[in-house]
């Protein structure tokens, strides 16, 4: 009994400092910011209440808006488009392919790099002056237009672009076993039955890869809340805001502009949007979990 | 994640289906290398040929004075000197963070499977809703935490916010890794009178170098490329190398030198890259295991 007791005893002391970092830093930072977020602080942390003014102050703001509508155009279009481009990879290269490990390398590599590099690798590309459009003009073309990045209406694209480029290989991987993990069965009947290859991944594969998919889109909807990095490489927000986005709206006001209450009241949204998004699922799993339990 | 082996009928000759297949992968490839190229090429030629404006053309000839002014005689602000010091700084914040956070996501994944104290449940719940949350909510107050430590703007604080945010992902990783070993394994060292430490260094840790390989792949290439946190917590003097290389390119006056900013990003992505083509396999399946992490 008594060495029972020791050995519990060294695991829960194995475990103290996750549970401080726990409980002081994520969850006491939190509480802290969202205390913050409720005060008129600015450069300093003040202690004079105001209820929701700043976040009535955060939505009358339209860098604040103009960030919310880009990281939603940017989430959609990212995740949309990386599922879409992943997906198609997989399916080709799960095609018995030569080369296959060598192809599999050249499209999962961007997503070894940091979002810095591909901000900048992609702020080189497309420069007006000596990137693709001036190669296209050069060749003869010398209308051919591909301004984007310093267009307002499109510069928000151009980090879609990006983005998709850098997150496309982790969906081909992922789908890609996903695939493999398919059946033979599955093939032979549907290709006795004389259904066409396209069909077959669309309404065969595609289905099966549910879980798969719902995981990489998963991860790549983390990513979008925390788009940071890649719009300040890439665009630094500009032209004027067109690229702004939440957390740099939330790092600019923290560090350089001292809307400390501001901030935390934005960053508090975003909390807040990321638990409304994931509930859902939580919950959707949680039950199907049960109902396997029950079974 | 399972063997990567192809599903299907073994194709028996060329049709124009194949030659479509091939033609896809073949045109993907190229937009997935073409800024690759165009950075390697960029980074070799003087600026007179990138003046003329041509970003695909091949350099006159290899001029490797950017390379050389990038790593030590690049500009960030006033001072010139290149991304060597920032690419010492990320070793520093790197190879500590990894070390430290791999090891106590070891001990975490064992402790939560294997032993399981009271409260346990709730730690993973609360580290794995850690996990999802943007780091911007907890950024002010840590700064003061770190502040009040003396451990702002400092090498050690960057280490230790980067240990507590890597959590989540490295105890998830050894946690799932510890619970498809069979508990027996553990009960028996036990009846042998091995404590909590003597199975885990002797039977557990040993056990476990595959997964210590992924997560220490997965938390390196995360480390070095993250941009928030150095820029955040580290200080002028210890910035990571990401930080460095963005100061130098987005803040330069006059003149940009596109070949030298080129330079200077490849050595940047020089080290995740490697990593990444000669431990492909494992790098593979730290994706695939990162990925469970939703």
């Amino acid at each position: 009994m008594q060495a029972k007791r020791r050995r519990s005893s060294a695991a829960t002391i194995a475990l103290l400092p996750t549970w401080i970092a726990a409980i002081f830093i994520y969850i006491g930072t939190m509480v802290w910011s969202v205390r913050l977020s409720f005060t008129d602080s600015t450069i300093f942390p003040s202690s004079n209440y105001v209820g929701f003014a700043q976040y009535a102050r955060l939505f009358r703001t339209s860098r604040w808006l103009a960030s919310l509508e880009n990281v939603l155009i940017f989430g959609v279009l990212y995740v949309a488009g990386c599922l879409a481009l992943g997906f198609v990879l997989a399916a080709s290269l799960d095609r018995k392919v030569r080369f296959e490990a060598m192809f599999r390398t050249i499209f999962l590599y961007p997503y070894a790099m940091s979002f810095v590099v591909t901000g900048l690798i992609w702020q080189w590309m497309l420069n007006p002056t000596f990137g693709i459009q001036a190669s296209v003009r050069a060749l003869g073309w010398q209308n051919f237009a591909f301004d984007w990045i310093v267009s307002r209406d499109m510069a928000i694209y151009t980090v879609v672009f990006a983005g998709i480029w850098q997150g496309a290989g982790l969906v081909m991987v992922i789908a890609l076993s996903g695939m493999r993990g398919i059946g033979e069965e599955q093939w032979k009947a549907a290709q006795i039955d004389g259904i066409p290859v396209w069909r077959i991944y669309l309404s065969i594969i595609l289905p099966q890869l549910g879980p798969a998919l719902a995981a990489s889109s998963m991860l790549l909807s983390m990513g979008v809340i925390k788009t940071y990095d890649l719009v300040v490489a890439l665009t630094g927000g500009g032209p004027g805001f067109s690229t702004e986005v939440p957390a740099k709206f939330i790092m600019d006001n923290l560090f350089e502009r001292q809307n400390l209450g501001l901030a935390s009241a934005g960053a508090t949204v975003l909390v807040l949007s990321v638990v409304m998004a994931v509930a859902p699922f939580r919950y959707a799993l949680y039950m199907r979990a049960r109902r396997k339990g029950a079974q | 994640m399972t063997a990567l082996r192809p599903n299907g009928p073994k194709p028996s000759r060329l049709t124009v289906g194949r030659i479509g297949l091939y033609a896809f992968l073949i045109f993907s490839a190229l937009f997935f290398l073409l800024p690759l190229y165009t950075m390697l090429v960029t980074s070799l030629k003087t600026m007179e040929e990138i003046r003329q404006g041509r970003i695909f053309a091949l350099p006159g000839s290899l001029d490797f004075n950017a390379w050389k002014t990038a790593w030590s005689g690049a500009c960030m602000g006033t001072q010139c000197l290149g991304v060597r010091l920032g690419f010492w700084n990320s070793v520093k914040i790197t190879v500590p963070a990894v070390a430290i956070s791999v090891f106590i996501g070891a001990i975490n994944g064992y402790a939560l499977s294997f032993w399981r104290p009271k409260g346990s449940g709730f730690l993973f719940g609360l580290l794995m809703a850690g996990g999802l949350i943007p780091y911007q909510i907890f950024l002010y107050p840590l700064v003061r935490l770190l502040a009040n430590l003396s451990l702002y703007n400092s090498v050690a604080g960057v280490v230790l916010v980067h240990v507590i945010f890597g959590l989540p992902l490295v105890t998830l990783l050894f946690r799932n890794y510890f619970v498809a070993i069979p508990e027996e394994l553990c009960k028996a060292a036990r009846v042998d009178g091995a404590g909590f430490w003597r199975i885990f260094f002797e039977i557990m840790l040993p056990m476990s170098v595959p997964m210590v390989m992924v997560a220490s792949i997965f938390q390196f290439t995360g480390i070095w490329n993250d941009f928030l946190i150095g820029l955040v917590f580290a200080g002028r003097d210890n910035l990571p190398m990401t930080v460095q290389l963005n100061n130098i390119v987005n803040t330069t006056m006059g003149e940009r030198a596109y070949n030298v900013n080129m330079a200077a990003t490849i050595l940047t992505a020089i080290v995740p890259l490697a990593i990444y083509f000669f431990s492909g396999r494992w790098f593979v399946r730290g994706v695939a295991a990162g990925a469970v992490k939703g």
